[in-house]
């Protein structure tokens, strides 16, 4: 199979600027430098040192990335947030340039970034098609042609007329993907877009992708964070880690690879935890029953005990937090450690939650870590998370309970059987 | 290990997209038509009275030039009647200043698709010129109602009116730009702009004759590029009545030939960071 896309040593680095705003003014930026120049001074009287200003950071969003794409396959990029999966996609997409590498690439990109960027809301879907259209490089007589395949696929003709402002979001969705996977092109990138429409629409986008991959030989780029999907469309993946490539291969073997990232040996990877929180709270720890290993095992005849160990930096006042148990990317339950939030003093702490016997099926699940401080009202709830830390697997132990032939992702615990 | 490039399409890399550059501006050429088809279209779904927008502006403008200029200040008319010399200047004029605002704000105001989509950047500001344009001829239509209701005919020099609405499009395209590529990085311009355009109407002859400006300093007065502009519509327009004063306007096409040139190497060379600053 010939190569689409070659990829080699790619890095991108932004500046950041800890000046607190986004945006650069010609008045701050002069006052900056008066404010800087005497601070300087200042400084030079009171100390005789002249402090260099920390206030620019090089921040390397992509650091050497290489990979080869060949005709038709199915890449799926995954890792954590901030890992670098959308600067990837936006520097294949020439949104952006890279700062150093090159990416050679043969054919036509169409991607697809955001949903209905570029989308007007007082045009109607009609119209909206066509500017889309234009807006990804077709021309007119391309559009018209595509067009019935489009509507038709988005499901949509009803509303042809109506002004895409009083769409829902699914069909807004669904019209934007459409435009894009029908354009005429050799490479599909898709970031993370399909979570907005229902399941049913992201079957038949997952379906789409891997009909244009497999008959008409395009390659596909996407990004999800549902590892289901991935596994479902991806015949190959990379995982990123902030910024590198950490590995890349097999879809399956990949994507247990990053859900086993977020923990080592029962410690809790601190780049994986993100949110408001993250400043003053860490999780250190985790462990089921006990075992805090990269593989854990558990009888579905045993419950489950999930012991978190972390360490609070300054007294929170209504502090609860609590775990998601995960199976293919899809949130089964959440459980918290207390029923309402409680103060939370400055030391270690750590939050048990029980998982009863029976409940889980044999299977691989995932554990996501969160927890939340309601206690600032002018800032709302803050909050922390760690989505999908650990994975485990529940063994194949069958008896009169976990019953191998019921289906299911859990089972139906009546009362009286416990 | 050496690579054949050749065998693919499009080659990123630092520093070379200028290649493929121009071949992407033919690929979208049908997008800047597109982007102004929607702007028209928006424009008229959201406001009231619509296209009248495009003629209310201009006449109260010349109204209250005419008087103020030409019976209280009582400058010269060349002949003809001044709402007619208001309104020959202020046709240019008005596309050049909304143009040259409309092209500076464009890029702030389409941040969602610079950060998420591809395309030449340059599409945007141009686009927002040609809507412009769409006003231009409906104004136009005023200043046939004007010399129909003072019973003025023009001469064939009338025919001459597109190479100097061409001129203000550069004129206005090429400012624009520039303004568009530093409005990315410093917000300051938009408060810069409305006052730009302010001070520029007084410094252009839109309420006067350029004649009333000494033969002296003439020349000097034509490095405002819309002088010779400004000029040239109102020759053609009234014919031989109003001269038109050449080594000034050749002045003009060669400030604005410099500043276009200029603004495109300007602007190619910031497109590339839109996306990360904007």
């Amino acid at each position: 199979m010939p190569i689409t896309i070659k990829v080699e040593n790619l890095r991108k680095s932004y500046i950041i600027k800890h000046t607190g705003e986004g945006y650069v003014s010609l008045r701050e930026t002069i006052t900056d430098n008066i404010k800087r120049s005497l601070h300087r001074t200042k400084n030079i009287i009171t100390t005789n040192q002249i402090e260099k200003s920390p206030r620019k950071e090089e921040f390397w969003a992509l650091n050497d990335i290489s990979f080869e794409a060949q005709q038709g396959d199915r890449i799926g990029i995954i890792g954590r947030n901030g890992a670098g999966k959308s600067t990837l996609l936006k520097l294949l997409s020439r949104i952006t340039e890279p700062t150093s590498g090159k990416i050679s690439i043969k054919g036509r990109i169409a991607s697809l970034l955001e949903v209905g960027t570029g989308f007007h809301p007082e045009l109607t879907g009609r119209e909206n098609i066509f500017l889309n259209g234009a807006l990804l490089g077709m021309n007119r007589a391309e559009i018209k042609t595509k067009f019935d395949e489009i509507v038709d696929f988005a499901e949509v003709e009803k509303f042809l007329d109506t002004p895409v402002k009083r769409y829902s979001s699914g069909m807004y969705v669904r019209l934007a993907f459409a435009v894009a996977a029908y354009l005429e092109s050799e490479i599909l990138v898709v970031d993370e877009v399909l979570a907005v429409g229902d399941i049913q629409f992201q079957k038949k986008c997952l379906g789409k992708m891997e009909d244009v991959s497999k008959s008409e030989g395009r390659t596909v780029l996407f990004v999800s964070h549902n590892m289901g999907t991935i596994n479902q469309l991806c015949n190959r993946a990379i995982l990123l880690k902030s910024g590198r490539i950490s590995e890349m291969g097999q879809t399956s073997d990949i994507v247990r690879k990053y859900m086993k990232s977020g923990t080592q040996n029962g410690k809790i990877d601190k780049d994986s935890i993100f949110g408001t929180l993250a400043p003053f709270i860490e999780f250190l720890e985790v462990s089921l029953n006990g075992i805090g290993s990269n593989d854990i095992y558990i009888s579905p005849s045993s419950d489950i005990k999930i012991t978190i160990r972390g360490n609070c930096k300054s007294d929170l006042e209504y502090f609860r937090s609590g775990i998601t148990i995960l199976k293919d990317g899809i949130k089964l339950f959440s459980i918290h450690d207390n029923e309402e939030p409680i103060p939370l003093k400055k030391g270690s702490f750590i939050s048990e939650f029980i998982v009863p016997r029976y409940l889980l099926r044999p299977g691989d699940y995932t554990l996501s870590v969160f927890g939340h401080d309601n206690g600032n009202l002018r800032k709302g709830t803050e909050w922390i998370y760690g989505n999908e830390i650990l994975i485990f697997s529940i063994m194949e132990e069958w008896d009169a309970i976990n019953d191998s032939h019921n289906e299911g992702i859990i089972n139906l615990i009546q009362s009286t059987a416990l | 290990m050496t690579e054949n490039s050749r065998e693919f399409d499009l080659v990123i890399e630092p520093g070379r997209s200028e290649k493929n550059y121009w071949n992407d501006l033919w690929r979208f050429r049908e997008l800047f038509i597109f982007m102004a088809w929607r702007d028209i279209l928006v424009r008229y779904k959201q406001t009231a009275i619509g296209l009248s927008w495009s003629i209310i502006r201009p006449v109260l403008t010349m109204v209250v030039f005419t008087v103020v200029f030409g019976r209280i200040a009582k400058l010269p008319s060349e002949g003809v009647p001044y709402p007619i010399l208001v309104y020959s200047a202020l046709l240019p004029w008005q596309f050049f200043s909304t143009s040259f605002s409309d092209a500076s704000a464009s890029l702030i105001g389409n941040s969602n698709m610079l950060t998420k989509l591809y395309f030449p950047r340059l599409i945007i500001p141009v686009s927002t010129i040609i809507v412009n344009l769409v006003d231009f001829f409906i104004s136009f239509i005023i200043l046939i109602v004007l010399m129909m209701w003072y019973n003025f005919v023009p001469t064939w020099t009338i025919l001459c009116i597109p190479v100097f609405l061409f001129l203000a499009f550069l004129a206005s395209l090429s400012v624009g730009l520039y303004v568009a590529a530093l409005n990315v990085k410093y917000r300051d311009f938009k408060y810069i702009i409305p006052f730009v355009v302010q001070f520029g109407l007084y410094i252009s002859p839109v309420g006067f004759s350029s004649n009333v400006v000494p033969q002296k300093w003439k020349l000097l007065y034509s490095l405002n590029p819309m002088v010779g502009i400004i000029d040239g519509f109102r020759w053609s327009i009234l014919g031989g009545k109003s001269q038109i004063y050449e080594p000034g306007l050749l002045l003009s096409i060669g400030v604005i030939s410099l500043l276009m040139f200029l603004s495109i190497r300007y602007f190619r060379k910031m497109e590339k960071t839109f996306a990360d600053i904007i």
